[in-house]
C-alpha cells in the first residue's frame, strides 16, 4: 500500500515524458501575411542563400516545379512545361477538386497529436503535388517551407498523389530565414502512391537553434509502388521529432527510409522510420545514420510484419564523437504472422582508434582521416543519394569541428 | 661533421622498451637501417615483431616507455603518425581494420599525388574491380595485401615497413605480391636482382617481417635480425639466419650464432 510521503514519487508528476521534448505552441506567433512573388529571383538576396542552403535551386534549372511557403501562406508556385504534373497550394486544389477530400486527414489521423491536431484545427495550407496516370516526371520537383517571422509557428498540410504508374521526386528544403533563429515548424504530409508508381522524396532541413521542428508524414503503397524517403540534418536545430509512417498495404511494394543526421551541439533530435507491412511480397529498408557531436539524438526505427512472404531489413548506427552528447538506438522489430523475413542492426560508438591512424599512416591528419570516415559512415552504405545530397554531406562534414 | 655511416643512416632505433595491452613486448631493442637497405626481421610468434614496426610507425596501440626512434636523423618517438607518414615512412600492415564506407579507390585518390594513374595500377595488382568497395571489408588474404601494397605504391613512402607480406597470400598470388614487393623497394618489377645505382638514386629502404622465407625470393635483402623475448638475439646475412632456424629453430640458431660470435 502506498503512503504518497515518498518525494520522489511526488516529483515526478510534473515529469516530462522521456521522448519528449516539450513544445508550448501557444507561446508561438502566428503571422498570416503573405510574400508573393513571381519569380524566385526576386526573393530577398539572404532569403535565396537560406533557400539555396537546403538545396533549392533558385534558377530553378532542371527542376519541373517549385512551390514555396513562407511562414503560412505560399509565396511562390511554378510549374515549367511538364505535362502529367500538377502543383498547387491546397487552398486552391481544395476547390478544384472536390475528390481531394477522400485523400486529405486519411493516411493522419488529426487527433494522433497536439502538432497534428493544431493543423487540422487551423485548416492549414500546404501544396498539392499530383502526377497523372503514366506519367515519368523527369526533373524533380523541389518545394521549399520557411519560417520568416521570429518565434513563429508555421503548420502546413500537404497531400502528394501520384497515380498509377507515375513517377516524381521531390526535393524539399526547409529552413528559418536569416534573421529567424527560433520557431515552430509543423507539416502534415500525406503521401499516395498507386499501382506501379514511384516517390522519392528527398528532405533537407537548415533551422535555428532553437527552433522546434514537427514533421508528421504518412505514406500509403498501393500494388508494386515505391516509396523512398531521404532525411538529411546537418545543422544545428532546436527540438526535432520526426518518425514516417509507410503502410505497404498493396502486394510487392516496397519503401526505403534513408537519414543522414549530425546532431550538432544543444540540439535534440528523435528521428526515425516506421514501414507496415501489410501485403505480401513487400520489403522494406530503414537506415539511419547518426554523428552525435554533442548534441542528443534517438534513432528509431520500426518494422510491423502483418502480411506473410515479407522481408525487412533495419539499421540504426550511431558514432558518437565528442563528450557530452547523448546517443540512443531503439530498433524495434514485430510480426503478427510467421513468414516473415526481418532483421536489424544497431550500433553506438566511437570511430575505432585503429581506423583513424590506419589513414594516418597513408599520411592524412587526424581531422581529414576522421572526415573521411564520417563521410564513409553517413552516406557510404546509403545507395541511391543524388550527387546533390552528397555534397551537402561532403560541405557539411567540412566545416563541422569533429576533433576529439 | 657527419660520418659517412652517419649520413647513410635512415633509421636509428635506440634501447627501445615498448607496452602493448599494458605488457612490456620490447625490453631494449637497438639497431639501425642504412639508406637503400632492405633488412628483415625474424622471430618466433609473439616475440614483438609487429610491435616493432608499430612503434616505429607510431601506432598507439603500442607504447613507448624508453628509448629514442630517430628517422633521418630527426627524434620521432613521440611523433604522430601522419607526420611520420609524410617524413616518408609507409607501412603494410598484418591485418588492418575494416573501414566501411571509405572505399580503396577513395583513399588511393586522397593520398596519391597522381591519381589518374590509380585506374592502371589497380589493373596491375588485380584490384580494379576492389576500387569502389570499402577497404580490407570481406577481402580475402591475398586481397588485403595486394590492397596494402597499392596503397602503398600510392603513397610513395622513402622507408617500408612489411608486416608478413606473403602470410595468407595462395601460391598463385606470391609471385605478384613478390614482384610488387620488389617493384616498391627497387622500382623495377621483373628483375630479382637490384640495380644498385636506382636504388641508390631511389634511397628506398625497408623493414620485413617474414616467417616463411617466400619473400625473400623477391628482394636482395641486405641484413637480417631475429628479435626473441623483446630482444635483437642475433644480426647477420639473412639467407644464412633463415637456413639456421629452418633447420635448429629460433633457440638453436641464437645460441649458434651467439657461441661464433663468442669465438
Amino acid at each position: 500500500m502506498q503512503d504518497g510521503s515518498n518525494e520522489s514519487v511526488k516529483k515526478s508528476f510534473n515529469a516530462r515524458p522521456s521522448y519528449d521534448h516539450k513544445v508550448d505552441i501557444e507561446t508561438y506567433v502566428v503571422d498570416d501575411s503573405q510574400i508573393k512573388v513571381d519569380s524566385l529571383s526576386k526573393m530577398e538576396k539572404n532569403t535565396r542563400k537560406t533557400m539555396e542552403n537546403v538545396g533549392i535551386v533558385t534558377d530553378e534549372k532542371d527542376r519541373a516545379g517549385t512551390i514555396m511557403f513562407i511562414n503560412n501562406k505560399v509565396s511562390y508556385c511554378s510549374i515549367r512545361s511538364q505535362d502529367g504534373l500538377e502543383i498547387m497550394p491546397m487552398s486552391e486544389a481544395g476547390e478544384k477538386y472536390h475528390w481531394l477530400k477522400d485523400y486529405c486527414w486519411k493516411a493522419v489521423n488529426p487527433e494522433s497529436d497536439e502538432y497534428t491536431k493544431r493543423a487540422y484545427h487551423d485548416n492549414a495550407d500546404g501544396y498539392f503535388i499530383h502526377v497523372l496516370p503514366g506519367y515519368h516526371i523527369k526533373d524533380p520537383i523541389q518545394s521549399c517551407m520557411m519560417i520568416g517571422t521570429k518565434k513563429g509557428i508555421q503548420t502546413l498540410h500537404n497531400v502528394i498523389v501520384i497515380e498509377n504508374g507515375g513517377y516524381l521526386e521531390i526535393i524539399t528544403g526547409c529552413a528559418t530565414g536569416s534573421h529567424v533563429n527560433e520557431g515552430l515548424h509543423i507539416s502534415i504530409s500525406e503521401i499516395y502512391v498507386k499501382d506501379d508508381a514511384e516517390v522519392v522524396f528527398s528532405m533537407v532541413h537548415n533551422w535555428g537553434t532553437k527552433t522546434a521542428v514537427r514533421p508528421r508524414t504518412t505514406c500509403i503503397l498501393n500494388k508494386n509502388a515505391r516509396y523512398t524517403n531521404n532525411y538529411i540534418l546537418l545543422e544545428p536545430v532546436g527540438t526535432l521529432q520526426s518518425n514516417p509512417s509507410c503502410f505497404l498495404n498493396g502486394k510487392g511494394s516496397s519503401c526505403k527510409f534513408n537519414t543522414i543526421c549530425l546532431a550538432q551541439k544543444e540540439s535534440d533530435i528523435d528521428i526515425g522510420g516506421i514501414a507496415i507491412l501489410n501485403a505480401p511480397n513487400t520489403s522494406a529498408e530503414i537506415i539511419s545514420r547518426n554523428i552525435c557531436n554533442g548534441g542528443r539524438i534517438i534513432a528509431r526505427g520500426r518494422l510491423v510484419g502483418n502480411s506473410n512472404d515479407t522481408k525487412a531489413h533495419l539499421e540504426c548506427k550511431s558514432i558518437m564523437i565528442k563528450d557530452g552528447g547523448r546517443t540512443e538506438a531503439i530498433p524495434e522489430l514485430e510480426a503478427t504472422v510467421p513468414n516473415v523475413e526481418m532483421t536489424h542492426e544497431a550500433a553506438v560508438g566511437k570511430i575505432a582508434r585503429e581506423q583513424i591512424e590506419y589513414l594516418m599512416s597513408r599520411g592524412l591528419s587526424e581531422s581529414d582521416a576522421i572526415s573521411m570516415i564520417v563521410r564513409g559512415f553517413l552516406i557510404g552504405s546509403i545507395n541511391g543519394l543524388s550527387e546533390n545530397l552528397r555534397s551537402k554531406v561532403d560541405d557539411a562534414i567540412k566545416k563541422t569541428d569533429l576533433g576529439n | 661533421m657527419k660520418s659517412g655511416d652517419e649520413v647513410n643512416l635512415v633509421l636509428e632505433v635506440k634501447d627501445l622498451h615498448v607496452e602493448a595491452g599494458g605488457k612490456e613486448i620490447l625490453k631494449g631493442v637497438s639497431f639501425t637501417v642504412m639508406k637503400g637497405e632492405t633488412c628483415v626481421l625474424f622471430g618466433p610468434n609473439g616475440s614483438g615483431k609487429s610491435t616493432l614496426l608499430s612503434a616505429i610507425m607510431g601506432l598507439t596501440t603500442c607504447k613507448v616507455t624508453h628509448g629514442e626512434i630517430i628517422f633521418n636523423g630527426k627524434n620521432i618517438t613521440g611523433m604522430a603518425v601522419n607526420e611520420r607518414a609524410k617524413m616518408g615512412i609507409g607501412m603494410m600492415m598484418q591485418r588492418p581494420p575494416n573501414v566501411t564506407g571509405v572505399t580503396l579507390g577513395d583513399l588511393c585518390k586522397a593520398i596519391s599525388s597522381e591519381d589518374h594513374l590509380i585506374l592502371k595500377k589497380s589493373s596491375e595488382f588485380k584490384m580494379k574491380s576492389f576500387l569502389e568497395r570499402d577497404i580490407n571489408v570481406g577481402f580475402s588474404g591475398g586481397e588485403i595485401k595486394r590492397s596494402e601494397l597499392m596503397q602503398l605504391m600510392a603513397q610513395k613512402p622513402d622507408f617500408i615497413l612489411l608486416d608478413e607480406p606473403e602470410s595468407g597470400v595462395d601460391l598463385e598470388n606470391i609471385s605478384l605480391i613478390g614482384r610488387k614487393v620488389h617493384e616498391l623497394l627497387y622500382s623495377k618489377e621483373d628483375s630479382k636482382c637490384k640495380d644498385r645505382t636506382e636504388l641508390e638514386y631511389k634511397h628506398v629502404s625497408s623493414l620485413i617481417i617474414t616467417h616463411t622465407g617466400q619473400i625473400l625470393d623477391y628482394t636482395d635483402a641486405d641484413r637480417a635480425f631475429v628479435l626473441m623475448d623483446g630482444l635483437i638475439r642475433c644480426t647477420g646475412r639473412p639467407m644464412d639466419i633463415f637456413k639456421d632456424i629452418r633447420e635448429k629453430g629460433y633457440e638453436g640458431c641464437v645460441s649458434c650464432r651467439m657461441v661464433q660470435t663468442s669465438q
